[in-house]
Order: C-alpha cells, then structure tokens, then sequence
C-alpha cells in the first residue's frame, strides 16, 4: 500500500502540473507521429486551454460567493434576480469563442477526409478478432493477430513489455508515403486507431471506410480495436511497422514470393504428419479463440468440436461449414479467410486431434476442388 | 362552476397490476417462441404463456375500459378531466407518428444513401469492390448478395390496389367525420349509418392489403427476406395494417356504444379519440402510398 | 365532492392509505407511486453499481483474474442498460410523481391509475432483463449501445427477451411522460402561468416532451432487430441493402435526447436548491427556460456525433459537429445563471447544498470535456476510449446522480416528516465526491493515454491509473450503503420537520405540512 500512497503523492503532484508528463502516469494525448496528429493535438490543446480559462474564471467567482457570501459570516442575501446585459454577453461571448474554434477543427477535418493521391492502397478487414492486411496493388495479404500468450493474460508468467499491444505479422507501411486505408469487416463492426498517427476509422461489414495516413519517421507503433466486436475485443491489437522505402519494397518482394510459394504448397503431396503439423497452428490461430484449445468450445454459441457428430462423421459437411460458414450464427466462412492449405490441414487436425482420431485426413487439392466445382 | 369542479381521483385499481401482468406474460411468451423457434426446441409451452396473457389483457380491457365508461357515464368526470384524456391521447398518437418516424427514416436511409454507397456511387461508393456487379437501383430488383437475399421479380405498382386502397382510407376519413357530426346534431341513426359504412371501408382496405401480401408473396417473391426493399416495404404497410385493423376494432367498439346509448351531443370524447386515431392512421398511409409506393 | 360521494358510498377523499400490500399494488396515488419508482431505482441502483464494482474488480489490475471476457460483456451491458433505465430514469419519474401535483397545486397525477401501470411494468420488465442472466448463452453482452450486428447475427438468444424487456420500458416511460404533460399542461392551480411555473416543473415538461418523441424510435430500432433476428430482415445487413450504420442513426436519434432525459430534471432541481440555500431568488428564470428548450431542440439534431469515425460525409460531419458545439451556449447560459444565483446571496450548505454545488461544478468539467469531443477532427482521438467513458460518468454521476441525492435530501423533510441525519448526509456527500471523482478523473488520462473503452484487461502502461480508478469506485460503491441507512432512519424517526425546513426554499410544496398528507390539494390552491 505504501508504494500507492507514493504514486498518489505523485498523482496529486501530476494534477497541479499538467505538462509533466511520467512514464506510467501519461496525464495526455501524445502529439503522434503524423501531421494529422499533430493537427489533432493542437487543437486538443487549444480547447482544453480554453475550458481551463473559463472553468478558472466559472468557478473563481463561485468559490469566490462560497467563501465571501456565506451566511456563518453574516451576510444579508441581495435580491436581484435578472440582468439583461450580463445575460446577452454571457450568451455572445461562447458563441463568438466556439466560431473561432471551429474554424480550424475545420480545416483539420477537410485534410483528414482528403483521400485522393494515394501511393499505397492497403485494405484492412477486421474480423473476430484480428486483421487482415490486404496489399491491394501488390495481390497479397496476410492476417495479423495477437501474439501475447494465454498464459501472460491468466497471470501464470510475466508480463512482457508490450503485454496485449503485440501480432505476428504487423502492416508494414513505407515512410513518407501517402497510405490510403479501405477499412471493412467480415463479420461485426470493428474499429481501427493508431492513436500516434491521428487515425480512427470504424471498418463496418459490407461497407468500405476510407482513411489515410502518412507516417514521417520509421518505428513500431501500436494500437487497438476500439469498437466493442465481440468477448475478444480487447486482444486484437493494430501494430504497424514503418520503415524505409528500399525496406519496404524489399518486404513486398519477400511477401510476393511468399505467397507464390504458398500456391505451389496446394499441389504438392501432403502427409498426415505434415497436415496434423500445420493444422494445429492454423487452428490455434483461426479456431481456437472461439472453440478452445482443447476443441471443448463454448456452448451454445460455439460448440463444442472434440466428440461433435459432424466432425467424427459427416466429411461433406464440415467442409460445408468451415468453408462457407453458418449463416446467422458466429461461425465465420473461412474459404476466404484461409487458403486450401490451411483448411485442409486444419480439418485434418481437427477430425485427429483430442481423441477424434477418425483417421480421416483431406489435401489441399479436395478442398481446391470442393471450392470450385460450380 | 365547471371548472371548479372537483377533479376525480379514481379509488385503488387492480387494472394496472393486471394490465402488468397481462402484458408481461404474453410478452415473455412471444419472446420465447420466438426463441425457442429458432432453436429447434418445443414451443407449446410459450404457445400457453401467449394465450394465457392475451386473454389477461383483453380481460383488463374490458375492465379497464368499462371502469371508465362507468364512471364517465355516472357524471363523476368534470371538463378538466375531459382535457387530460385529450392531452393524453394527442400525446399517445404524437408517440406512434415517431414510432413510424423511425421506420420512414430507414427506409429514407437506404434509399437515400446505402443502397448508392453499396452500388459505388457517393462517398462511400468503394464498397462497391464488396459486391461486384451490384448496381444501385430503387425499387431494389437485385441485392448485393443474392443468396442471403433473393431479390423479388418485381414490386407492387402504386396505380392498381394501392391507389384503391387510398381511396378507400381517404373516404372512411370522410365518413368518421360526417358521423361526427351527426352525433354533435344528435342525429344518432345517422352516426350509426356513416360509422357502419367507415368500418365497412376499413375492412375492405383489409382484405385488399392482405389479398396485396399474399400476391406479393406467391407471384412477385417479394417478402420479408428479400433484401431491404422487402424489409422496408413489409414493416410499413405491415405496422399501417395493425393499426388499421385496431383503429376498426375501436370504430366498431364505438357503433356498438352508440347502439346501447352512450355518448351524448356534447359529450363523447371516446368517440372522438377513436376518430383521432382514425385519421391519424389515414394520414400514416398517405405518407406510405406517397414514398413506399410511388416515388 | 357531491357527485363523488353519490358512487362511492364511503368514499372520502381525505381518507389515509389502505393496509398491506394493497396499498401498494392497487394504488393511485401519486406520493405512494412515486416512492415505489424511488425505491425501484435504489435498488436497481445497487444492482448496477454491483456489477461496476464487478467491472471495476476485474480491472483492478491487468491481466484476467475474476471473470472471462464474455461475462465481463455482460456486465458492461447490463450495467449500462440498469443505470440509465433502471437507476436514472425511475428516480426522476419517482421525484414527478411526488412533486409535480404538489408543485403545480393538483389533487394527483391526472391520470392515476395510468400512473400505476407505468410503474408496475418497470419492475415486470427488468425481471425479464435480469432474468437473461440466467438464459443459455448468457445475458445481452453487446454494450448498452447495441450496436448491430453483434447485437443481431451475432447476439445471443436471449436478446429477443431484451429486445421484449425495451419495449415494455418504453410502454412505461411513454405513458409517465404522457402523464406528467397531462399534469402540468392541464392541473395547473389557478393563477400559476406557464411563465410562473415552479423550474422543476418546467424542466420535466420538456422532459417529458423529449420522452414522448424519442421512445418510440427506441422502439423502433429494436423492433428492426428483432426482425432482422428472427425472420429475416436485412435492415442492419449489406448483403440485403442494408446498413450498420442505419441502427447507429436511429438508436442515436433516441439516444441523444435520452442523455438530456436524464440530465434535465437535474436541472429543474438543483434550480431550486440553489436559490434556497442561497436565500436569493433564481437568477434569470426566463433565461433558464429557453435554455433547457434550446437544449432540448438542438438534442434532436446532434446525435451524430457519436459516430463522428463511422464514415459519415463530411457536410454531415461538419454539421453535426456544429450544431454539437451550440449546445455548449444554452448550457453555459445555465451555469452562469447558477453562479449569479449564488453570487452575493447568504449561503449555507446543508446536504442538498452540496450535493447541487458537486453537481454544478461536476457537470460544469463533464460539459468541458462534451465540448471538447464536439470538435470532430479531436473526437477520432477520444471516440470509444476511457476519455468518453470519464465525460459520461462525469455528466451521469455527478450530474445526474448528485441531481437526484440532492432532491432527495431537500424533499425528504416533506415526504417523511423528519429531518435526516444532517452529519450522516455530509459524510455520504464527502465520501462520495472524493470517491467519484477518484473513480472517474484518472479515466480521462486513460482515455488520453489510448486505452480503449469495454475492454476486460489492458496494456501495462495503464495500469497504475486504473488501480487508482478502481479504488475510488469501490470507495463511492460502498458510500452508497450510507444513504440507505440515512433514508431508513429519516423514515423512522428523527427532528419533526415543519411545513418549510428550509428558510429560503419558495414553492407550493412548502404550503402543505410536513409529512405532505396523503391528499393534497383537493381544491386548488391560488397562485398570485
């Protein structure tokens, strides 16, 4: 307890001074990085500068009567109860200060909506719950999801530094250039901040939000998902890495060929062993969020697959359902979201692993088929 | 000195503890059908709970409303209190116009601006990469995922049943009013005359509305599910329809008081509120065949 | 009273309460109604506040320690949805009922039974919304906002019985706002004008304006839901033309005037206690008046600023935006008006005095921190973090909340009787203004920091302000418990209250003794 009277020592300190600023206690916005945050933070400035005058002023003349008027020191109460001219000012004065406000938060807006000139077009869809990139003139994209361990979230280990704000594959954005950002969702409405670059912007299913940024110097900078999408909103970060141009045209290259890579995967001949290996990432990955690691789910809304009918028998049919979903329920069509590669593995894996031990094994080149035999 | 008359404080009711009940069972009930419906489960006992509130409340209203006539009819009611029934109910119909409000604003919405935004036209018109081949077209003969929401073939023209219906409505406008004013000259056959020919107006509108549905159903595939045209479509004239259908119960309810006496020259605020109601709803369809049906 | 006496034999107007529970179940009479909604909210207060303390538990520090993320959801939810229906809302129906007919002189409500209904249906309602708790798949988890389509595809089952559970609010609160309207427009004593109407009064006749527009569309968009839910519907959905977004409109269209529902009354009350315990009249009565309707118009035309990141045009943005700042002058004009009230009169501060000072100051920092999430550009900053979460509570608690500690202090000595421990009321008002504002002040740091809102765990650096945060929650939680105790004492016994307690209060509720008899003003009073 000692250690809290310290910090609120130090918190009360912090109150009198709001420029300082510490470490674990930030008392404000950060400027950010971009000129839009900058844009933003300028004019966060301004109108708590201005609420400060007129609180100072407010509640000077109020404890002013608290103290001078009270009636232990025996004042008489007078009785005026109106004064035209005070009333007309005190409705002016606001009136002329918001117009002055207004005025650059204005400018401020028409710069943010201005999407126009883009270098670089990368599409963000949000889903339950993690992002996906898509780098729309480069055709690739990938997913990005939270890499913080269950075991850091239920306090069995340590708590790493940036607990809850890290992903696998972070968005990778060149320095300097203007990125314009679809934003869209698969499922819920999600929402996508970066608070260092000024930008928030809902991704909304079946709609398309543009927004943009341009980032001036390289660094990692993190966010989060800021609009409640379900009980995993709180762990799908935004992490965006911005590095040099040459840097960034290098990793689209390696991506490019990543992915070529990963087509060729679909022909190749795969093992159980292979596809059990890779299942249990994907599922870890795409599933497990939802039924559990050990497959037990969370019924009603998700069920259970370790034991599931579906799963031990009907082959057509749990392709059927990770391939195109349940319609009006939380299971998501994954044709989209996962190639033939991982949906193969991770049927596999699923109808092997906890006991299911069907020994059923499904390749990539059936599900290859299975998707397009319209 | 009427207006100094005392104003009456009813005696303890045990109509609005029923009137809870009521509502809250019959409520419950509808919920769980629904939701036990939709899971594949038994709904016979949800069933019992929904009869056995609806017939709490239509219990309560008899006795509610028999209360009231009772006392209205034993003089206990001065002019102020004639006044809060009539603030009460302009404010009750004030409350179903912004019930209405609500479903004009979403269809106002989606005309206005989803249905281009989801064909790529406007500010948000990059949502068209969505759904390719999707074009923007009102009514909405296709829908951006055909699968989810098979559009309809086609839609119900304003200038067949439509237009008949408004005629119908505008005219039992008419009649409610020329009853009226026979029960303010006291000319009580006549009242029965033109009020039996409002309900009659009224249910043919009935019957044709319904005869529109079950065309819109089996020939055009136009339902509920068929996207938001459907959505829009079967919510308005659907919610219209109710209240058509309980504005008739309310006319008849009064031809059947005016057959037993009640009311006098002066004094028939029931009949009033019923006639209120009645435009109300006529007015509601106007707007309907205006920016359902035409535009 | 003739033509009463010839229908009801025994009946005499002047009679007391019956006994038992038929009192309270077959009432109609406004003091007794009006208590029930009272203590129906102190309790569904507790309720909620329970389930903040929940909240605020879990993060007491991070990482997950006392419940799951989907729990957490629904406590957010249900937390949210008790307190604005169940908690706010009842009280200030609960004070209408007992005030208005003794502000305006009238015998009742003017419709009584009605009167009855409106409050039974709450209590048959938060059964059925408290009940889903209990339901496979668990209670609404979806945020008090419900925004689809987590609400809709993704809801769980036990949203069609909330959806249910709105809409027999919504029956409530439409037929009480239509009494109060009834009541003030139509009650009134002989001689009181619209102009000389006590501010209560005046603040819940908008109130009950607003109520009687934006209920219905509540309605409305759950109805939409409902149909989306179960038959297949595509308001909320792209795939059939429809949009998110539109349930964001609608609901906002309610929403909006909903925060002036329960922010008005507030409003109303603390304009009599201020000028009470300032021994000064009212400065700028008139003013007050058009402030609270310019309020409750502009409401109708700023709901989109709570949406200002979901991608509206920007003509949209630039004019909800506007318009959103206007409101900043009428509620300016109120606080200066407060201050000029208090500036050279003779103040004390008992309990109700303080409370109103909290509250004027209190809201006064929730309606900087309004203003300053007005300005769209910064607002894509503050949207959805802790910052929205500290300007709410700071406008709910503090001015909703401390609005209705502080009628209840001031009117008790006229519903019960008796003066209440004024040593105990300054503790509950001291407690919980210390509490409060350790509860909710670090948030807005947080929210600056970027911590987002409805989030079950948090990153490190956020750590030390929410411990700070939740110790102050658990601080104004357990204060609560005090007022309980105050109320049950001052109810039992206590220093005989006279028909005025307070030397500078003005109104005709102090024309009638303390306890206000069961029946008052059976012939009007004459108000010069």
């Amino acid at each position: 307890m000692r250690v809290h009277a310290k910090r609120a020592g130090v918190l009360l300190g912090g109150l009198m001074t709001p420029a300082l600023s510490m470490a674990d206690w930030t008392l404000n916005m950060s400027p950010g990085v971009t000129g839009t945050s900058n844009d933003i933070f300028s004019l966060h400035m301004t109108i708590l500068w201005i609420c400060v005058v007129i609180g100072v002023v407010v509640f000077g003349v109020m404890f002013w009567s608290i103290f001078a008027h009270r009636k232990s020191s025996g004042r008489k109460p007078a009785n005026f109860h109106e004064n035209t001219l005070v009333e007309i000012l005190w409705t002016i004065i606001p009136l002329v200060i918001l117009v002055v406000m207004a005025i650059p938060a204005t400018a401020t807006l028409v710069d943010m909506y201005d999407t126009s000139e883009a270098e670089v077009d990368i599409k963000v869809t949000g889903y339950q719950w993690r992002w996906k990139y898509d780098y729309v003139d480069e055709e690739f994209g990938y997913f990005s999801s939270m890499s913080t361990s269950k075991d850091e979230i239920y306090n069995r280990i340590g708590k790493n530094e940036n607990y809850l704000l890290d992903v696998d594959n972070p968005m990778v954005v060149p320095v300097g250039a203007k990125v314009r950002l679809l934003l869209t969702a698969n499922d819920v409405i999600h929402s996508w901040w970066v608070p260092e670059f000024g930008v928030k912007k809902d991704a909304i299913p079946g709609f398309i939000n543009e927004t943009w940024t341009r980032v001036d110097e390289p660094g990692i900078y993190r966010g989060q998902c800021t609009e409640l999408c379900g009980k995993d909103h709180g762990f799908m970060p935004v992490v965006v890495k911005a590095v040099p141009q040459d840097e960034y045209d290098e990793w689209v290259a390696g991506k490019k060929e990543e992915a070529e890579r990963e087509r060729e995967l679909t022909e190749k001949d795969w093992t159980m062993e292979e596809l059990m290996e890779r299942g249990e990432k994907t599922y870890a990955s795409a599933c497990a969020s939802c039924h559990q690691e050990d497959g037990s789910g969370s019924p009603p809304a998700f069920p259970a697959l370790q034991g599931s009918e579906m799963v031990l028998e009907d082959m057509e049919g749990h392709l059927d359902v990770v391939v195109n979903g349940v319609s009006g329920t939380a299971m998501q069509a994954f044709g989209d979201q996962l190639n033939e590669v991982d949906l193969a593995a991770v049927i596999t894996y699923e109808r092997n692993a906890w006991g299911n031990d069907t020994g059923d094994m499904i390749t990539p080149k059936e599900v290859f088929e299975y998707k397009n035999q319209d | 000195m009427a207006e100094n008359q005392t104003y009456y404080v009813p005696e303890q009711s045990k109509w609005p503890i029923v009137a809870t009940v009521g509502l809250g069972v019959m409520l419950y009930g509808v919920a769980a059908i629904m939701v036990n419906g939709k899971e594949g489960n038994s709904t016979t006992g949800s069933w019992i709970m929904f009869w056995v509130g609806s017939a709490i409340m239509v219990y309560m209203l008899f006795g509610w409303f028999g209360n009231v006539i009772k006392e209205s009819r034993s003089g206990l009611y001065s002019p102020q209190m004639d006044r809060s029934f009539r603030w009460g109910m302009s404010w009750f119909i004030f409350s179903e116009v912004m019930f209405f409000a609500a479903f004009f604003g979403a269809l106002f919405y989606a005309r206005v601006f989803a249905i281009p935004w989801l064909g790529g036209e406007g500010d948000r018109g990059s949502s068209n990469m969505l759904w390719e081949g999707f074009q923007a077209t009102w009514p909405l003969i296709n829908t951006p995922d055909p699968d989810s929401y098979p559009a309809p073939e086609g839609v119900i023209g304003p200038w067949g049943l439509p237009l008949i219906n408004t005629i119908l409505l505008v005219t039992s406008s008419f009649t409610v009013t020329v009853a009226h004013h026979a029960l303010k000259e006291n000319n009580r056959q006549k009242v029965k005359t033109w009020l039996t020919a409002t309900i009659a107006l009224a249910l043919v509108f009935v019957c044709v509305q319904g005869y529109e549905y079950v065309h819109a159903y089996r020939d055009l595939g136009l339902t509920l599910e068929s996207g938001i045209y459907g959505s829009t479509f079967f919510m308005l004239t659907g919610f219209h329809g109710a209240h058509v259908i309980l504005g008739t119960l309310m006319l008849f309810i009064m031809l059947l008081r005016i057959r037993k006496g009640h009311f006098t020259a002066d004094n028939h605020f029931g009949f009033e509120a019923a006639a209120w109601y009645w435009h109300f709803v006529d007015v509601v369809w106007l707007g309907l065949f205006v920016f359902v049906y035409v535009i | 009273m003739s033509a009463v006496a010839d229908t009801h034999a025994q009946d005499d107007h002047h009679h007391g309460p019956a006994k038992g529970i038929t009192r309270w179940l077959l009432t109609t009479n406004h003091k007794d109604i009006g208590s029930m909604y009272l203590i129906f909210s102190f309790t569904m207060f507790l309720l909620g506040g329970a389930m903040a303390m929940v909240i605020r538990a879990e993060l007491f520090q991070p990482g997950l320690q006392i419940v799951e993320p989907e729990f957490f959801n629904q406590m957010t939810t249900m937390h949210g949805l008790i307190m604005v229906f169940g908690a706010v809302m009842p009280a200030f129906v609960g004070l209408a009922n007992w005030m208005l007919p003794l502000m305006v002189g009238a015998p009742d409500m003017a419709l009584p039974r009605m009167n009855n209904w409106s409050f039974w249906l709450l209590p048959c309602a938060f059964l059925i919304l408290v009940s889903t708790l209990f339901m496979e798949g668990g209670a609404p988890n979806f945020g008090w906002t419900f925004y689809a389509p987590l609400s809709t595809t993704y809801g769980p089952p036990s949203t069609t019985f909330f959806i249910f559970a709105v809409h027999i609010m919504g029956v409530s609160s439409i037929m009480g706002a239509i009494n109060v309207i009834a009541t003030i427009l139509n009650m009134r004593a002989p001689g009181m004008t619209l102009m000389k109407m006590p501010l209560f009064v005046w603040t819940w006749l908008i109130t009950a304006f607003l109520l009687i527009a934006v209920m219905p569309v509540l309605a409305g968009v759950v109805t939409m839901m409902l149909m989306d839910i179960n038959f297949g519907t595509s308001f909320f959905d792209a795939s059939g033309g429809g949009d998110p977004v539109l349930f964001q409109h609608v609901f906002w269209f309610f929403g909006h005037p909903e925060v002036y529902i329960m922010i008005l009354p507030a409003f109303g009350a603390v304009s009599h206690i201020i000028p009470a315990f300032s021994r000064k009249p009212l400065f700028g009565y008139a003013s007050m008046v058009y402030a609270v309707g310019a309020i409750a118009l502009l409401s109708f035309v700023v709901w989109a600023h709570h949406m200002f990141t979901v991608g509206i045009p920007i003509a949209g943005q630039l004019f909800f935006m506007y318009a959103t700042m206007l409101i900043a002058v009428p509620t300016g004009v109120k606080v200066f008006n407060w201050v000029a009230t208090m500036f050279r009169g003779s103040l004390t501060f008992e309990a109700p005095m303080l409370f109103a000072v909290a509250f004027v100051i209190l809201f006064t920092i929730g309606g900087f921190s309004g203003l300053m999430l007005a300005i769209a550009p910064a607002d894509f900053q503050y949207h959805d973090t802790y910052f929205v979460v500290a300007h709410f509570h700071y406008v709910l608690v503090p001015g909703a909340i401390f609005g209705i500690f502080a009628s209840a202090y001031f009117w008790l000595p006229k519903w019960t009787g008796h003066m209440y421990d004024e040593t105990l009321a300054k503790t509950h008002f001291w407690l919980s203004f210390v509490g409060m504002n350790l509860a909710f002040f670090p948030m807005h740091f947080l929210g600056l920091a970027g911590m987002p809102r409805r989030i079950p765990d948090y990153a490190l650096q956020f750590a030390d302000f929410n411990m700070v945060s939740s110790i102050g929650a658990f601080m104004f939680g357990a204060t609560q418990i005090l007022f309980l105790v105050i109320v049950v004492k001052c109810v039992r016994g206590g220093e005989k209250a006279s028909a005025k307690p307070w030397d500078g209060a003005e109104g005709l509720e102090w024309t009638v003794p303390s306890p206000a008899p069961y029946h008052t003003f059976s012939t009007p009073p004459e108000v010069k």
